[in-house]
């Protein structure tokens, strides 16, 4: 007369055992600790290069350079010679191969950015030349009159 | 039928192990584990912001979203920077309007005008996730879906991430949100696609001022190290124990 | 913004003065339901242990049915969390590749291990009424009688020696399951403390003594949540029987037995004595310490959140049930309402300790507003609202009227 207390013993061993099998299908081959810590290197090894392989958008001054020198040097030699072309044209990937002309975010918002003055004695923001944004020529593109790519007050 | 001394010893002894086998599983870190895990690495990023230079400007932020593919409507981002205005009164009144995204072009702060007179100091801080050495959002990771790489870098697998928010809610800075559309965990990766392939950072980039670098720890010529190594630097929340690798300069004790 | 780009928790949540941008109240409703759900399978379990470990012969009757209502609390526990999921279709994943430096890795295993337990425990208890049904029904015509012999055929996994040594290992092994189950239903629910008492980040969550308040009020509302049932259910039959002019098995109509109830309530008072004692001793604990995160807690708890602690979880929720528990001339009236208010108690407790740790932002410097959606309009205000809530209430309730068609609890003359 077999016991049969063990009965649901089996049927728990069952179950363990169609997730174990279930975990050779499901789970990625390269699932497991890559590295010295259970607790922060247990992942999936390929999504490294699946991160590596993101587009990158933007491109960086040196290769708008290539061919736009004329605006490089223009840029260079005034006070926006740590500003980026792609702060204000956009991230320059597929120019010019797909994107022929870059457009310019030529909105007052960009300037203000910078230029609207605020009086804080303790930040670099206020040794930056500004304006009350909600005051100076309200409405208009600050390039009508400034040059984003040589800025001189001292001209106008 | 009642239950003799022995009978019940044995049974809360054969409870007691059972219940131990589960709880063995879960794994104590050990106290040298975390360092040795990068300590071997040739590369260790690691991030400068100086806050005497930020303007709030928030082009970073602009060009993060635009790198990362963050939705520019929504109100999450990889990285943000918070004004800090502190005035004579003893308030500290601090924003993030849409995390800095259009910088900040009112002195208005939540409606309130502030007196310039008023102010004792003023000043930006960006932030950004510390890609900690003890991250706190690897080590309540259910499935193994975010983890730290060899050099440092704590990325998420948007493939195996089950969108319990675990991670969201352990990290002490706030740096981690759910991609609107990828419906996943996200945060700042320092660009590890762009910082991999020779390639600043999107936002160290864009900075006009300077105010962001970045190098390699384990490289004693870095520019960067030298300043870290040389120089006073700070870090956020550092009672955390989780050792972030983003270091300020300049930053005031106010910072939250 | 389209719908497309919902980013989780803006919906609901209102921010006050400074908080991070990516700071939402992440962890809603349904976060709130899993532990409260948790937390009555686990208390069920124990007060059902109570009879088959310690032999507490007077609360047999409700042992058997809170053993049942255990069985079908335990899917509903995991359905909040499907809810929740922002990708639910990968919730297989902690049994996958279970990352056991997370307490809800845990979850997959100890889950899986209480419910064979539960399982398991119910099959020794009602083997026998298993094979006496398949020999019951053997000549009964009908589509309906053969597939309820299929069913218990299937139950009894081919053990049908009903001799009285074969039941008395049944019982014994009943015994031994109900033994090995309360430490495990203590670590079910201890577990889920820790989930909230070792996030270092959160200023209120964080505290050593999370898991075991945790499973403190989870007893406390298992016990109450059978005794409740219990009740409705007996005086429910009884006044049915008593419609129909008392033709029924003596076995089913006697109603809520008194002696039942008392020594019932005797074990509810102690547990809630403990949780309620162990919440103010974090809160003093808290005060008196008075870390960075005090000025920000203390406001929020003193002031936004005064009457969801202090009125409706401590005062409604525990003072006032226990008083009315602990009054001379206990009636069933009187006791039906003050488990109602222990559930409620317990429930305010979850809400309290998941959305009063996201009350306030990280920078200790700003506030966050809960407006848990009413009238769905998406399928996320459907998933994490009141209605989703309610789903996730009425279910066991589903899941026991099923179950106890093939696993009548309610009779006496059934079960060891």
């Amino acid at each position: 007369m077999k016991s049969h207390v063990l009965r649901p013993l089996w049927l728990a061993i069952a179950v363990v055992g169609s997730v174990l099998v279930a975990r050779i299908f499901m789970v990625p081959d390269d699932f497991g600790v890559h590295g010295d810590s259970f607790t922060y290197n247990f992942y999936r090894l390929g999504n490294v290069q699946e991160w590596k392989d993101f587009p990158a958008k933007y491109q960086g001054r040196e290769r708008c350079a290539r061919c736009h020198e004329e605006n490089t040097e223009e840029i260079a030699t005034s006070k926006h010679v740590n500003m980026q072309c792609e702060n204000c044209h956009g991230p320059g990937v597929g120019h010019p191969k797909q994107i022929k002309k870059l457009p310019v975010n030529a909105s007052r918002e960009l300037c203000l950015r910078c230029h609207h003055y605020l009086a804080y004695p303790s930040s670099q923001r206020s040794a930056l030349a500004g304006i009350d944004g909600n005051k100076h020529m309200k409405k208009k593109e600050c390039r009508k009159c400034h040059n984003p790519h040589h800025p001189n007050l001292e001209d106008m | 039928m009642s239950c003799s001394r022995r009978e019940f010893l044995k049974q809360t002894m054969a409870g007691a192990v059972t219940a131990a086998i589960p709880a063995c599983s879960v794994i104590f870190l050990a106290p040298g584990e975390a360092q040795a895990m990068t300590d071997g690495s040739k590369l260790r990023w690691a991030f400068l912001v100086d806050t005497e230079k930020c303007v709030g400007c928030g082009l970073c932020v602009d060009a993060c979203k635009t790198e990362n593919e963050i939705p520019y409507d929504a109100p999450v981002s990889r990285t943000w920077v918070e004004r800090y205005v502190i005035t004579k009164d003893g308030e500290t009144h601090i924003d993030s309007p849409n995390a800095g995204r259009d910088g900040f072009t009112t002195s208005e702060i939540r409606g309130e005008e502030i007196d310039p007179e008023n102010i004792d100091k003023a000043f930006f801080v960006p932030k950004l996730c510390n890609q900690c050495d003890n991250p706190p959002c690897v080590q309540v990771c259910p499935v193994g879906a975010t983890y730290q790489t060899e050099d440092g870098v704590v990325l998420v697998d948007r493939k195996w991430c089950i969108g319990c928010g675990y991670c969201v809610m352990a990290c002490p800075y706030g740096v981690r949100f759910f991609h609107p559309v990828h419906k996943t965990a996200e945060k700042c990766n320092f660009c590890y696609h762009r910082i991999t392939d020779g390639k600043e950072a999107a936002c160290v980039q864009a900075c006009p001022f300077e105010a962001r670098k970045m190098g390699n720890l384990r490289d004693p010529e870095d520019p960067v190290t030298k300043v870290i190594t040389n120089e006073r630097v700070q870090v956020l929340k550092d009672e955390y124990g989780t050792k972030p690798h983003v270091f300020y300069l300049g930053l005031d004790e106010k910072v939250r | 913004m389209s719908a497309d780009l919902v980013v989780h928790g803006a919906e609901w949540t209102v921010k006050e003065l400074f908080v991070y941008p990516n700071e939402f109240i992440y962890w809603s409703i349904q976060i709130v339901m899993y532990p409260y759900m948790t937390g009555l399978v686990a208390g069920a379990f124990v007060l059902s242990s109570l009879y088959h470990v310690f032999g507490q012969k007077d609360l047999k009757e409700i042992a058997q049915f809170s053993l049942v209502f255990s069985l079908a609390l335990l899917p509903v526990a995991a359905v909040p969390l499907l809810l929740h999921l922002q990708q639910p279709l990968r919730a297989m994943e902690p049994l996958l590749t279970p990352h056991f430096t997370s307490a809800i890795a845990a979850f997959g295993i100890v889950f899986s291990t209480y419910a064979l337990i539960v399982v398991s425990e119910i099959w020794f208890v009602y083997r026998g009424y298993f094979v006496a049904q398949v020999h019951a029904l053997r000549d009964q015509p009908g589509i309906s009688n053969a597939t309820r012999r299929l069913v218990y055929r299937a139950l009894t996994m081919g053990a049908y020696d009903v001799s009285e040594e074969a039941l008395a290992t049944d019982h014994k092994a009943a015994k031994i399951l109900a033994a090995i189950g309360i430490p495990v239903a203590c670590f079910l629910h201890g577990y889920a403390g820790f989930i909230f008492g070792s996030v270092k980040a959160n200023a209120l969550w964080m505290s050593p003594l999370m898991p075991v308040i945790f499973i403190m009020s989870a007893v406390v509302s298992g016990i109450a949540l059978c005794m409740l049932t219990y009740i409705v259910i007996m005086e429910w039959q009884a006044f049915r029987n008593r419609r129909r002019g008392g033709v029924l098995q003596a076995s089913e109509i006697r109603g809520a037995e008194a002696e039942v109830i008392s020594k019932s309530a005797r074990y509810l008072l102690g547990f809630l004595v403990a949780a309620i004692s162990l919440e103010i001793l974090d809160l003093i604990f808290r005060g008196y310490t008075a870390m960075k995160s005090w000025d920000i807690l203390r406001s929020v708890m003193y002031g936004k959140d005064f009457v969801n602690i202090f009125v409706l979880q401590y005062t409604l929720g525990n003072l006032v049930p226990f008083i009315l528990l602990l009054l001379p001339g206990r009636t069933i009236k009187r006791t039906v309402l003050a488990l109602v208010l222990v559930l409620f108690g317990v429930f305010m407790m979850r809400w309290n300790v998941v959305i009063g740790g996201q009350a306030f932002s990280l920078s200790f410097s700003g506030y966050m507003h809960y407006h848990i959606p009413i009238i769905p309009h998406s399928v996320e205000t459907f998933k994490e609202g009141l209605f989703g809530a309610l789903s996730v209430i009425a279910l066991p309730f589903i899941f026991f009227y099923g179950i106890n068609k093939f696993v009548p609890s309610l009779r006496r003359d059934v079960g060891s």
